[in-house]
């Protein structure tokens, strides 16, 4: 075992790579369950995001828009459930689920002459004098546009959900859905473009891990993120800032772990591999006696009845 | 103008009706999405539908359908008690791994010993390691109120690494001249879950099958449970008043389907599969969440869905070798199922109603 293998600067600097998709699927899947929707799909349209990226990064050549078509093909499967759980009134968990399953096998059968290839590099953001700062150059400028995006996104939410008329018919929406429907509001207009931009940030979630953490196609490559992201909104208690928080320590302990495989301790790689699931569920357990910061309407389909 | 109205009670009909309509509707847009492929759809159809119990190797796959039925029907009889009273245990997959491994574990640890213990042993293993599985969820969120659906699910893929762990390590076979994988149990005749009429594909799962589906219809009709489950689900305020102990409930409920899937996944590795290996699942804990709801969460529409879902998995088994479907295209096609059947289910509590935009 050698720990002086690990090198501090580009093991912090690790920490925003590790936590950017989490961040996307995160904050989308925040915004979505504001108004009272849980979107369990998020893992399914991570995974889409991912070969839809993916594929277009490597026909264009071009990352972003690679990125943008994640974000487009998150979007439309997103759709798929907004769909069912607001037009069709279907139960919102099983709902979920399927889109989960979908888009598992969906992805597969996308990816199929994918498998191998290398996709085109995204080229870090020159921040000119900045970067050459010992360690906090390495650490904070150092990184893609997508890392920079994804912070832009949590400040965005948290300034859009306290502050606007939109976040707060999108809050009122959430809370009691019947009484903002008795105000006028489209409570299902409101709910189908929250999913689909939760759709759209999950899919650009995905195709970070394809395209610049892995970077490669392989079938189920998210592995469970998606699902870490929702449990992240609940340890955020439903709060934009808190959710970066949460990433960050999520993809410090992914970072540690992956570190420590490299270092060779004396654990087996399988234990290593299991901890950032066993931790979800400590994290869970800890945090899950106060749920009332959970939006009023969570989960309960909204039909109005004349 | 198109209104929807609450209908008073669910439909008879339609509740019966949807999983058909929804089988219908998967073959027209799983026959596009086939033609879309490059594959004649009319042939991937009947290749998928039709080859398996009537085609010219039917003698074959017939004992197959019973093969794949029996664990996704065990497994969703359990996954749909919870399911029914809105407590849902998606970490099916986990608790089938977690019974394999015990089941095997127990059996291995008796090599090469010949005893009629070992089988039933065996069986008490899996079902515990299985039970164990899903009481983690269970006791977690009765005692600090955690999301069982998050966490089930993370215990997957923590099953999963442990799966390789134990294959690469502990249950490995020690004559296996360094292959990862355990020791076969079909060469290991006490321990082995042979077709009871030899080449029926009726193995001791399959009856445990229908003894579960058996069970759960007497449960859910006639026992004080059954109801306990049922009045949740509907009406959980009601449930409340009438004194019904919810702690109880997820405790029963988890603990149930965590069994039932560990036994299947027991009965999976000592018959069909013989040996514990990394890549042992195939997902039977995902696909019973289908079977559970294309059942409508019913002891025998349970066991009709879940041969029928077997079927698709052995059509598609042919569709691939014979016409180059890729695998992934079966598995999108059981996802569309799943969508037709939620989205047709709502003409089950609500009806159509056409009436003039009224001025207003």
């Amino acid at each position: 075992m050698d720990l002086s293998a690990i090198n501090p600067v580009l093991f912090i600097a690790g920490f925003f790579v590790a936590a950017t998709p989490l961040i996307f699927a995160a904050i989308g899947e925040l915004v979505v369950e504001k108004t009272g929707v849980l979107n369990l799909g998020v893992e399914g349209m991570m995974i889409t995001g991912a070969i839809c990226g993916f594929a277009v990064a490597v026909e264009t050549e071009s990352p972003l828009l690679g990125f943008a078509a994640a974000a487009l093909g998150g979007a439309l499967l997103s759709t798929l459930f907004a769909f069912l759980t607001q037009v069709m009134l279907a139960n919102q968990v099983a709902s979920g689920l399927a889109l989960t399953l979908f888009g598992l096998g969906f992805s597969a059968l996308l990816g199929q002459s994918y498998a191998g290839m290398k996709p085109p590099r995204l080229e870090d953001v020159d921040f000119g004098p900045l970067g050459d700062i010992p360690v906090i150059g390495p650490v904070f400028f150092s990184h893609d546009i997508i890392v920079y995006l994804g912070l832009g996104i949590v400040i965005a939410v948290w300034a859009v959900l306290k502050f606007s008329r939109a976040g707060l018919i999108l809050r009122a929406v959430g809370e009691n859905h019947d009484a903002a429907h008795a105000l006028g509001f489209k409570v299902k207009r409101v709910r189908a473009l929250a999913i689909m931009f939760g759709g759209a940030c999950a899919g650009v979630g995905g195709a970070y891990i394809s395209l610049i953490r892995v970077p490669q196609w392989t079938e189920g490559m998210t592995a469970g993120i998606g699902w870490i992201a929702l449990a992240l909104v609940v340890f955020a208690s439903w709060r934009a800032f808190r959710v970066l928080l949460g990433a960050y320590l999520f993809g410090g302990l992914v970072q540690l772990q992956l570190n420590l495989q490299g270092a060779g301790v004396a654990i087996p790689v399988e234990y290593l591999a299991m901890s950032p699931y066993v931790i979800t569920i400590v994290v869970l357990v800890f945090l899950s006696r106060s749920r009332s910061a959970a939006p009023g309407s969570l989960g309960r389909i909204f039909h109005a009845s004349s | 103008m198109i209104a929807l109205v609450k209908r008073p009670e669910p439909s008879r009909v339609f509740s019966l009706a949807a999983p058909l309509l929804a089988v219908l509707a998967t073959m027209v847009f799983g026959g596009l999405l086939f033609a879309v492929l490059g594959k004649d759809p009319i042939e991937a159809i009947a290749t998928i539908f039709w080859e398996p119990l009537f085609g010219e190797f039917a003698f074959f796959y017939r004992p197959q359908l019973l093969i794949k039925g029996a664990p996704l029907v065990l497994i969703a009889i359990g996954l749909s008690l919870g399911f029914k009273a809105g407590i849902w245990n998606i970490g099916a997959e986990g608790q089938y791994i977690m019974g394999a491994l015990f089941g095997a574990g127990a059996g291995l640890a008796f090599y090469p010993l010949e005893s009629a213990f070992i089988f039933p042993l065996m069986v008490l293993a899996g079902a515990f390691g299985g039970w164990v599985w899903a009481m983690i969820p269970a006791v977690l969120k009765v005692k600090f109120g955690t999301n069982e659906i998050l966490v089930s699910l993370m215990l997957v893929y923590v099953a999963e690494q442990f799966l390789a762990s134990m294959s690469l390590g502990l249950l490995r076979n020690p004559e296996g001249m360094g292959f990862p994988g355990s020791r076969n149990l079909q060469q290991y005749s006490s321990a082995h879950n042979a077709d009871l009429i030899a080449g029926s594909g009726m193995h001791w799962g399959v009856v445990v099958a229908l003894i579960a589906v058996i069970f759960a219809y007497v449960l859910l009709a006639r026992h004080r449970l059954g109801f306990a489950i049922r009045v949740t689900g509907e009406a959980p305020r009601a449930a409340a008043f009438s004194g019904i102990n919810p702690a109880r409930l997820v405790l029963f409920c988890l603990g149930m389907s965590g069994l039932l899937a560990g036994l299947a996944g027991m009965f999976e590795v000592s018959g069909p599969a013989g040996q514990v290996t990394i890549d042992f699942n195939v997902g039977y804990g995902f696909t019973a969440i289908i079977v559970a709801f294309l059942g409508r969460l019913h002891p025998v529409g349970i066991l009709l869905a879940g041969l029928l879902m077997a079927l698709t998995y052995i059509g598609g088994d042919i569709a691939q070798s014979k016409m180059g479907l890729p695998a992934a295209a079966i598995q999108v096609f059981q996802g569309m199922l799943l969508f037709f059947l939620l989205a047709l289910d709502l003409f089950t509590n609500y009806r159509l109603q056409f009436k003039r935009a009224e001025a207003v």
